[in-house]
């Protein structure tokens, strides 16, 4: 039935052509730039709900993070990144469902884009992509060699090698579905914290 | 210079004041008007209904009345708007149709773009609050639009700014649709009395003395809920600012 | 009950009525449009972009066929399984039978007009299955069994009082409580153990991606993610219009998306999904129902470049004061004004003619899709269709008489005129005058424009 209908759609398109217009750059233009990349993606992260710190070395990260209350208290903590510890060892979970409780998840991002506070994720090295999601709070750690300033810079980087997902997050999930209240914290993660390391 | 003056059929019919005002203004600026007495409507009320057989008759008329002057001038967005973007359908590949399209003008794009008037001997010592008439503004790009990016002349308001006395007032909603629409004002009168409501309210709240526009249209359905709603603020066309008539305070 | 026809003024002027409700929707989609201007501007290249997105989109309609086949291979290279639906009923029998086939019980859905379009849900209801709308929005409209009104705020027309007492009644929260905060946690809460339970997640698609065979699902939320992420299943459904040609032309989707819809710099989650995740399956449902036929219209092929934002609704005047629900489609608003007359004329000819053809719709569309001249030309593809009321075609009819002779057309000024200016107010103002109900009509002067004009070249000379 697919097959069949696969054949008459594409007949019908056929059989119909339309003035040729052609396919434009879009990589290289006049975009958007910025003079500190760093700060506007810093500024922007903060606009989307997120918090923003520029730390000397992965190690204040790891301080940083232990000293938080709420990471203190945090039963299961999976860290993907170098340097800073968790509890959680994700290669041992068999079933994603198993992830449910995650409370932190720490991930290290590809690209930051200055321009809106998106930053660039891949479940290349995860088991479980849901991890990404599932964690009641998301903190990435970028290089800051690793920010660009708009979209068609991000995109310029990004390579597709079969079978994977990406993802460009910006800030913690919302949602103003009720009354166009802006709510942090919808189905994804509550709050993301975002550090960059030299 | 000698122009084709075009009047839309209700401003001849119902605000002749308009039509004199935008006479006395070309005049005033050294312009020769001509009012050929056969014109009526540029057809839009049929053509905006979709009875496009029932509005080529008129853009044939109106392209046999108008062809042969250098401008054709319109104190109307609306009507010019239809010349110049629809009757393409109706007079494609005619002799000359291209060049009077171009040429069909509305009042404040005449004294901007031909005349480049840069000054105008008038006093209107009172606050206006400017319609943005939805065609002059998105068909002809008179004003700003506030959906758009980038440079935008405001060809109204640089006139209009030229007046002695003139203030403006500032609007929540800049260049909001008055709910006239034509046909829209009695086919769905329940929405169009209501965005003509909180038009109106805007200006009034902006502390308005007078609403004037570049299009009589949207004016006339604001002063009917103005009118209904006891109001006195008049509303005023373009033209008469420019004149510096007095405004009629609405009984 | 048998409708032939769907009546907009009727179904708006119901709305409204109500003006303190109508003036709320209208702020708060005003507000979006606000919001949307901000984001706007500060990108100087703007229209640039506008202008790319639609060269982009129109090159896709052109070469639409090949696009299609090179996303499928793509696809299919990446372990996806790509389907192709005719019309809306294969597309629920696809997903039917994947489910089916895979004995799911609980399907986790987001958001996807198509299949709002296909009327999906109930379908595989009454087959015994158990659908969540997993965006918030949609979830509160599915809990209080109504349509969404609006593509991207699908329950922008229900108050928060409203949405606390749906909660109230379906999930238990305190009657009374309408904090928004609140509700969203307690959906949060409720909506965690549906994720967990679900044997498949149902999606739709922003973009397909013909060069590298992904998918793009955006959303705020992170429902999406989380509805495919665990379940092994993941369906999705998309027209066959959502196709890009390449992965970089999403930088320009991207940069226009979310800050027309929302604004938004952009949504929270941009997911590319290519193929499906290890052991697990993806499905992809191609669906025309009825797309290639508006492709081969002349004046109509360029509203298939939208790309649903939403724009045109939040800046549309008559929506924000008429409701989505007033125009009894799918797909609400401006855009919708051109895409459902496509469908059904009969059904929906009213749509077209609820428009004032102010235009803003086209200035804020990301595509550039020119929205209310496409509208205009409905009109008269109607009206040649003898579609709309006999009454509308006759008056009309008539007015062209009277102004194609202009001494007809100078008697009856006269006496509309005279009679404005004799005629007792009674008389003016009797309930077949629409204009007059709530609108004063013009004051009438004694003489036209044209004798006055005369009278003055004479005193000149």
């Amino acid at each position: 039935m697919s097959e069949q209908s696969k054949q008459k759609i594409l007949s019908r398109i056929r059989n119909h052509s339309l003035p040729p217009v052609g396919l434009p750059e879009v990589i290289h233009g006049n975009w958007i730039r910025y003079d500190d990349p760093i700060a506007q993606l810093g500024k922007m992260i903060e606009f989307v709900g997120g918090s923003f710190e520029c730390l000397p070395s992965i190690d204040s990260v790891h301080d940083r993070l232990k000293s938080f209350p709420q990471m203190q208290e945090a039963k299961r903590v999976l860290s993907l990144v170098d340097g800073i510890e968790g509890n959680v060892d994700l290669d041992s979970i068999p079933d994603p469902h198993d992830l449910e409780d995650l409370d932190f998840m720490i991930f290290e991002g590809d690209i930051g884009v200055a321009e809106n506070g998106a930053v660039w994720i891949t479940d290349a090295k995860i088991k479980h992509r849901v991890v990404l999601f599932i964690n009641q709070h998301l903190i990435i750690v970028l290089r800051r060699h690793r920010i660009v300033h708009n979209m068609h810079e991000a995109y310029a980087q990004i390579r597709v090698h079969g079978p994977g997902f990406g993802c460009f997050v910006s800030g913690p999930s919302k949602t103003a579905d009720i009354e166009q209240s802006l709510v942090i914290g919808a189905h994804g993660c509550r709050s993301l914290q975002m550090y960059v390391i030299p | 210079m000698k122009v084709g003056l075009f009047i839309p059929c209700y401003v001849d019919q119902f605000y002749p004041d308009v039509g004199m005002a935008t006479v006395e203004l070309l005049e005033k600026l050294g312009v020769e008007v001509d009012f050929p007495t056969e014109q009526t409507c540029c057809g839009q009320p049929m053509a905006n209904t979709g009875c496009t057989e029932q509005t080529r008759p008129l853009a044939e008329k109106f392209f046999r009345i108008f062809r042969d002057y250098e401008y054709v001038v319109c104190p109307s967005g609306s009507c010019v708007s239809m010349v110049r973007n629809h009757y393409v359908e109706y007079l494609n590949g005619r002799k000359d149709f291209e060049q009077t399209c171009a040429r069909t003008m509305e009042l404040c794009e005449f004294l901007t773009d031909v005349m480049k008037v840069d000054s105008i001997a008038v006093k209107f010592p009172y606050r206006v609050g400017l319609h943005a008439s939805c065609h002059g503004l998105r068909e002809l790009r008179l004003d700003k639009c506030s959906e758009r990016r980038g440079v935008q002349i405001s060809k109204v308001r640089r006139l209009l700014e030229m007046v002695e006395g003139i203030e403006f007032v500032k609007l929540q909603r800049e260049d909001e649709c008055c709910g006239f629409g034509g046909t829209f004002a009695v086919a769905e009168e329940g929405v169009s009395v209501l965005m003509g409501r909180d038009r109106c309210e805007d200006h009034i709240q902006a502390g308005a003395q007078v609403i004037a526009a570049t299009d009589m249209s949207c004016l006339m359905h604001m002063e009917g809920i103005l009118r209904r709603q006891k109001s006195t603020i008049p509303v005023m066309h373009i033209a008469q600012v420019l004149m510096g008539r007095q405004p009629q305070m609405i009984r | 009950m048998n409708v032939t026809h769907i009546d907009h003024p009727q179904l708006a002027n119901v709305f409204a009525r109500n003006a303190d409700r109508a003036h709320w929707h209208d702020g708060a989609l005003w507000f979006v449009r606000q919001k949307r201007d901000r984001q706007a501007s500060l990108i100087p290249e703007w229209e640039e972009l506008r202008e790319l997105a639609g060269q982009i989109k129109t090159h896709t309609l052109v070469n639409l066929a090949d696009i299609l086949v090179q996303f499928e291979n793509n696809a299919t290279a990446l372990g996806a399984k790509v389907h192709w639906a005719a019309d809306a009923k294969e597309h629920n029998e696809i997903v039917y039978s994947i489910l089916k086939d895979n004995n799911v019980q609980r399907v986790a859905k987001s958001k996807s007009m198509l299949t709002e379009e296909c009327h999906l849900n109930p379908f595989l209801e009454e087959r015994g299955l158990n659908v969540v709308d997993t965006d918030l929005g949609e979830w509160i409209v599915q809990l209080r069994h109504e349509p969404p009104s609006h593509i991207v705020l699908p329950a922008i027309h229900i108050k928060k009082e409203e949405v606390g007492e749906t909660f109230h009644q379906h999930i238990g929260t305190p009657k009374g409580n309408a904090d928004p905060i609140f509700l969203t946690g307690a959906a949060r809460n409720h909506l965690r153990h549906k994720f967990v339970d679900a044997d498949a997640g149902i999606t739709g698609v922003n973009f397909a991606i013909a060069e590298t065979g992904g998918i793009v699902v955006c959303t705020n939320e992170g429902n999406a993610d989380l509805g495919t992420s665990l379940p092994p299943i993941h369906i999705a459904c998309m027209g066959i219009e959502k196709l890009i040609p390449r992965l970089v032309d999403l930088s320009i989707f991207t940069r226009l998306l979310a800050r027309s819809a929302t604004g938004q710099p952009i949504t929270t989650y941009t997911s590319h999904f290519h193929g499906p995740r290890p052991g697990g399956q993806l499905h992809i449902v191609l669906v025309d129902n009825g797309r290639t036929q508006i492709r081969e219209s002349p004046d109509f092929h360029r509203s298939l470049n939208c790309i649903r934002c939403g724009a045109c609704m939040n800046t549309c005047p008559v929506f924000r004061r008429s409701g989505g629900h007033s125009y009894s489609a799918t797909v609400p608003g401006p855009i919708g004004s051109i895409l459902s007359p496509a469908q059904d004329p009969k059904l929906h000819h009213s749509l077209p003619y609820a428009c004032t053809l102010c235009g803003s719709c086209t200035d804020v569309c990301p595509v550039k899709i020119d929205i209310h001249h496409q509208l205009l030309t409905w009109r008269s593809e109607l009206a040649h269709a003898k579609l709309i009321p006999l009454s509308k075609r006759a008056s009309m009819r008539m007015v062209s008489v009277i102004l194609r002779n202009t001494w007809l057309f100078k008697i009856s000024g006269w006496f509309a005129r005279k009679s404005l200016r004799w005629m007792p107010r009674f008389a003016i103002y009797n309930p077949l005058n629409a204009w007059g109900k709530s609108r004063d009509l013009p004051p009438a002067p004694k003489d036209s424009f044209r004798a006055q004009f005369a009278k003055r070249k004479r005193n000149k000379s």
